[in-house]
């Protein structure tokens, strides 16, 4: 069995830890690694029969995902002060927010950059206040300065100068010249407060930003990862509220994120076992997208390059028109 | 991978992978005598790869990979295949590992007491503590020291010494010729040459060791000792280190109660007898 499929075995739970050859950890810590989700599987597994070298390095796993878990809530503090001179409400999207909110997803999740939502009319004034308190711009090409404002939900990527930490200000989910153009009005007026003091968004929301960020958006890189942020949200939130469910669906309606949310809530039944809430169980292109999550051989090398290449193409199709699509590809051939 | 092996130094499980037999029989000559924990999953996995099919025999050149990656590294020719190894390791280690406090210095140790030399390479830390590891002290390691957060005690990761340029002809003239690996000739860090760490190093290399002194050498100019104050002894260890950031709280007290508890200091020297001289002797001070 792939270390892949062993890996999402164990996640999932339908297999036991004890059950693995010394050289199937081998592949699996190698996997785990490269899909960022050592320490979820070190949580996972926390209490788990395994051997002595595994026990100590999960140990090690989850102490240094505590630390990157302060680290980054302090970071959501620090973009917190700099926007609150000028009262600019936002929210905390992806890690921050899970880790914020308390979520189980958050347990070893590995949190890159902070991401926050803010109303596409404070935009500029955040940026602003950003620029103050210390970040500086990361995108020094004025092409792709001028694509992100033009283009796309975010702001070009900003850099702390001293603690070296990226922040992505955003005022809607998806491109704006994305097939599909969630409602970031919906998203900011429904957004909950958490007991941390931070905003996040409301369940429904936060299932089907999840979503789009595995399937919408970008190429299923890390969608391994992504995708298990998925199951836990939707099974915990399913856990707390039985009408969760059709919650989602109106939510996922009011942003045309149905067909997004459904094909999630497919793939990651297959690999996870989530509840599945629908009564189609599979439709046939599920199948390349399970081949590309589990796109890793035992060393954690990429394996199917054209499927990749396909699923990258696809990407940018989904992220704008033709005729822009064209000349984005010819300004960027051009400037290599 | 075609071709693999593991190796344990310290307390890292290695798995290394290779598109090539020659670095991994290289890498197996070398640490043929380390302890082989066949069963141990790996902490560690490096791959050294060729870019393209072809390039495994056209120009073979070996890319740096495994669980960590810098991007953009420059491939080695494959008769550097051995210094790829080697690299592609302590990559894995300086991004990978969180159980201990890395510092960049090579440590030797005596009576259970540790002296860790901190220095940018060329400082001669690597040659001090092979030439020292060849007397009566363990060699702890030339590249890496380990420092626990919970007891505050150096633990030591021997792997081959990597000896560079004028210290392979002083060492050479030390040892047996069968505790050398193959000269590497003009590669980017120079001419390089690896020591095989003597048996008892290689022993005892799970050995926990109370840090003693702190020594940050400097080769060439007057034999001179500066006594260095625990401010600047943090901030230069806090520079050696590759996880210090990412340790958060237990590493900054790791490194506090280090430099509390251990005198430091600068020290020149024009020649080894004069480097080793220096650190017998602020040893046998620090232990009065």
């Amino acid at each position: 069995m792939s270390a892949m499929r062993l890996l999402v075995d164990l996640l999932a739970g339908r297999r036991g830890a004890a059950t693995l050859a010394p050289r199937e950890w081998d592949g699996v810590m190698s996997v785990a690694r490269a899909e960022a989700m050592l320490a979820t599987l070190a949580h996972r597994l926390d209490g788990a029969d395994l051997p002595p070298s595994v026990t100590t390095l999960f140990a090690d796993q989850r102490a240094a995902a505590a630390v990157a878990r302060t680290q980054s809530l302090w970071e959501a503090e620090m973009a917190r002060r700099a926007l609150a001179s000028e009262r600019i409400e936002f929210v905390l999207l992806k890690g921050a927010a899970y880790a914020a909110a308390g979520l189980s997803c958050a347990e070893g999740r590995q949190i890159g950059d902070l991401d926050i939502l803010v109303l596409g009319h404070d935009i500029g004034r955040a940026e602003n206040e950003l620029l103050e308190a210390g970040w500086e711009w990361v995108k020094p090409d004025p092409y792709d300065d001028a694509y992100y404002r033009e283009h796309m939900h975010e702001l070009p990527p900003l850099i702390h100068k001293a603690r070296d930490r990226m922040i992505d200000v955003h005022h809607t989910i998806l491109p704006r010249t994305h097939r599909v153009t969630p409602d970031p009005l919906v998203l900011m007026a429904e957004a909950v407060q958490t007991s941390s003091g931070f905003r996040v968004l409301s369940p429904p929301a936060m299932v089907c930003h999840c979503a789009a960020h595995v399937l919408a958006d970008g190429d299923l890189q890390g969608g391994l990862r992504n995708l298990w942020d998925f199951h836990l949200l939707v099974t915990e939130f399913t856990g707390r509220d039985t009408g969760f469910q059709a919650q989602l669906f109106k939510q996922a309606a009011l942003h045309g994120l149905v067909d997004v949310v459904k094909r999630a809530l497919r793939l990651s039944h297959r690999l996870y076992d989530t509840p599945l809430m629908l009564d189609q169980r599979t439709v046939p292109s599920d199948d390349l997208f399970i081949r590309r999550l589990l796109a890793r051989d035992d060393w954690g090398r990429p394996t199917q390059f054209a499927l990749h290449q396909a699923f990258y193409i696809r990407s940018h199709w989904l992220r704008m028109p033709p005729l822009m699509l064209s000349r984005h590809l010819w300004t960027k051939w051009r400037k290599r | 991978m075609r071709h693999s092996t593991r190796i344990a130094v310290g307390p890292v499980q290695f798995r290394i992978g290779s598109d090539w037999r020659a670095p991994i029989a290289a890498l197996e000559k070398l640490y043929a005598a380390y302890p082989g924990e066949d069963a141990r999953p790996a902490d560690a996995t490096v791959r050294l790869f060729a870019a393209r099919p072809w390039r495994r025999w056209l120009r073979p050149s070996v890319h740096i990979g495994g669980d960590f990656v810098v991007p953009d590294a420059l491939p080695l020719p494959l008769s550097m295949g051995l210094l790829a190894a080697e690299m592609g390791m302590n990559l894995q280690v300086a991004l990978g590992w969180r159980r201990h406090m890395l510092l960049h210095a090579s440590a030797v140790a005596k009576d259970g007491c540790a002296v860790i030399l901190s220095g940018e390479s060329g400082s001669g830390k690597s040659t001090l503590a092979a030439l020292l590891g060849e007397g009566d002290w363990r060699l702890m390691g030339d590249e890496f020291t380990l420092i626990d957060p919970a007891t505050g005690d150096a633990l030591a990761f021997p792997r081959a010494v990597s000896l560079k340029n004028e210290a392979i002809g002083e060492i050479a003239a030390r040892v047996d010729a069968g505790r050398l690996g193959p000269l590497l000739a003009g590669t980017p860090k120079g001419d390089i040459r690896h020591l095989i760490p003597r048996a008892d190093a290689v022993a005892a290399m799970h050995e926990p060791v109370r840090p003693a002194l702190l020594l940050f050498p400097r080769f060439g100019g007057e034999t001179a000792i500066e006594p260095m104050g625990e401010g600047e002894a943090f901030v230069r260890l806090t520079e050696a280190s590759t996880n210090y950031i990412a340790l958060g709280e237990p590493g900054f007290a790791a490194l506090t109660r280090l430099v509390r508890e251990t005198p430091a200091f600068g020290i020149s020297y024009p020649d080894s007898a004069a480097g080793m001289a220096l650190v017998e002797q602020l040893f046998a001070e620090a232990r009065r």
